[in-house]
């Protein structure tokens, strides 16, 4: 298939710039999101995996380039034509970001409150379907407090698709988590994805997890795409940091040592 | 030179905290119509903002009514001037003790809880959850509590003094033989509604707004880790208490002159 021949991307982010006062997060980004697809963006910390969901959602302005969402270009928006795209999108926080003041029940209703004027009987309808896609439908008038973490994500998980958006951003949906709740919610990604066709976008740096659900991974480092391709592919990638990073090797073009002096001469000099 | 410099990073620092906070409460007033249109929003927030803060106003306005009873009651019968001690006592706490503690008790109970509350929203990301939810976080969670801020703060402090005058009447009239009819009438012949009980309201008005603006401001301005939301939250105390005394002598300056 040439590049011509594929669908039109939901999300198309090209020439992607953005700092944070000094520091360079993304210097010249090109990254396609495929419709119906799982695409998950990888990286180390701290190289602007969240950000770049947040430039998605709209939260935040790229310096420059232009991140195109089912055709809207995101940062020129105005804020109801921003709020009329968000209720098409959902997001799951790593923390989960439920409103710690309401019910289980009423964290997956708020939307559905917000945004429909549906009759009571119908939200609790809907949101007792939410809750047992998750398989939370028992814990419906739990506090959020009374929630593990893991439980706490899929519950945020029933809310981001509450009002069945045509895609979903998984922000580190696997960090912090056991094993049997790791696979749990790649099982959930997965099905959601394949039974109600939604675009998932996953950040994240657990490199087995994703590689088992991801339809195409986009490698990022230092403000640029790395290397991409589908997870298959991208194990034989001829570029040294890829290796490092799937492989977990300490060392490697991200070198184990913060950049120091000379270690001889800093053990026989004075300090400083 | 050193200390020039400081000084003016330190202005305009302060000055771009005092733009953006006036930024911010053009946002809050933007977003008020969604409150106005679900009076269950506001409710909910006159609850928690007001009459839970009821307590610690009414107890704290019958001691400083009983105090400032004792110790007019001191002063006055010295002069044998007794008899007007419900003037003084009424007139001190609807002028100025009613608005100005009550103000202040107000920053420290309710003005923290809400920068804690927000900030901790914030610091969690149910503040950003809710903008992914496509729902104005302005218009959810700060606009309801500014506005039942800014409502609740003239009841309390009408609370404040009228508790504090029964206090006062308790201590005069009941320990200390002041004639009851005399404590009453001379504070019906002497209160005056326009002059002090209005201007009262209305300096109360005015702490609520702004000790209000403050907590909801630093709360959502705050920097979203622990530290941040502990320093916002002692911000919102010691800011509004300053705010409050500062403003209680220009209003005091406009309203009953003499300068």
């Amino acid at each position: 298939m040439t590049a011509s021949d594929r669908p039109e991307p939901l999300v198309k982010i090209r020439d992607l710039h953005f700092r944070f006062g000094a520091r360079v997060i993304f210097d010249g980004a090109d990254i396609d999101i495929q419709r119906g697809k799982i695409t998950t963006i990888m990286g180390p910390s701290g190289t602007g995996k969240t950000t770049l969901l947040r430039m998605i959602g709209g939260q935040l302005r790229p310096d420059s380039g232009s991140v195109l969402v089912d055709g809207l270009e995101v940062p020129k928006l105005k804020t109801d034509e921003l709020f009329a795209l968000r209720k098409h999108m959902g997001m799951m926080f790593q923390t989960g970001a439920l409103f710690t003041g309401l019910t289980i029940f009423e964290n997956v209703a708020y939307p559905l409150r917000e945004h429909t004027k549906l009759p009571e009987a119908m939200i609790r309808d809907l949101v007792l379907i939410k809750l047992q896609a998750v398989g939370l439908r028992g814990a419906r008038n739990l506090m959020p407090a009374e929630l593990s973490g893991g439980m706490a994500r899929r519950v945020a998980l029933a809310r981001a698709v509450a009002l069945d958006p045509m895609m979903i951003m998984y922000d580190e949906p696997f960090t912090g988590q056991d094993p049997i709740t790791v696979g749990v919610i790649m099982q959930l990604i997965r099905h959601l994805n394949e039974s109600l066709g939604i675009t998932s976008i996953i950040v994240s740096h657990d490199v087995t997890e994703v590689s088992a659900i991801s339809d195409y991974i986009y490698m990022i480092s230092e403000g640029k795409v790395v290397d991409h391709g589908p997870p298959a592919e991208l194990k034989q990638s001829r570029s040294d940091w890829v290796q490092q990073f799937l492989q977990a090797l300490p060392d490697g073009p991200v070198p184990f040592q913060y950049p120091a002096p000379d270690y001889r001469a800093d053990l026989l000099g004075d300090g400083g | 030179m050193d200390w020039l410099q400081s000084l003016g990073r330190t202005g305009l620092i302060l000055f771009e905290r005092l733009g953006r906070g006036h930024l911010f409460l053009l946002r809050v007033f933007g977003g008020m119509s969604d409150t106005v249109l679900r009076p269950s929003l506001l409710i909910a927030q006159m609850y928690s903002i007001g009459v839970l803060s009821f307590t610690i106003i009414a107890i704290s306005g019958l001691n400083v009514g009983m105090v400032l009873g004792l110790q007019m009651y001191n002063t006055l019968v010295d002069f044998g001037a007794e008899d007007s001690l419900g003037q003084v006592v009424a007139l001190s706490l609807v002028r100025e003790l009613g608005p100005v503690v009550a103000a202040l008790l107000f920053a420290g109970r309710a003005g923290s809880a809400l920068t804690a509350e927000i900030g901790l929203m914030k610091a969690t990301e149910q503040l950003s959850g809710m903008e992914m939810m496509a729902v104005d976080p302005i218009k959810r969670v700060v606009a309801p509590r500014f506005l039942a801020g800014m409502l609740s703060m003239p009841l309390l402090a009408a609370i404040f003094s009228a508790v504090g005058i029964l206090g006062g009447f308790f201590v005069g009239v009941g320990l200390l033989g002041v004639d009851s009819g005399a404590f009453w009438s001379q504070m019906q012949a002497n209160v005056d509604l326009r002059e002090d009980i209005v201007n009262g309201v209305i300096k109360s008005f005015v702490f609520g707004f702004v000790a209000t603006w403050i907590a909801v401001y630093e709360g959502y301005d705050t920097v979203p880790t622990t530290e941040g939301v502990s320093r916002s939250t002692t911000r919102t105390v010691v800011h509004s208490a300053f705010a409050i005394l500062a403003l209680d002598f220009v209003l005091t300056a406009l309203m009953f002159g003499g300068i």
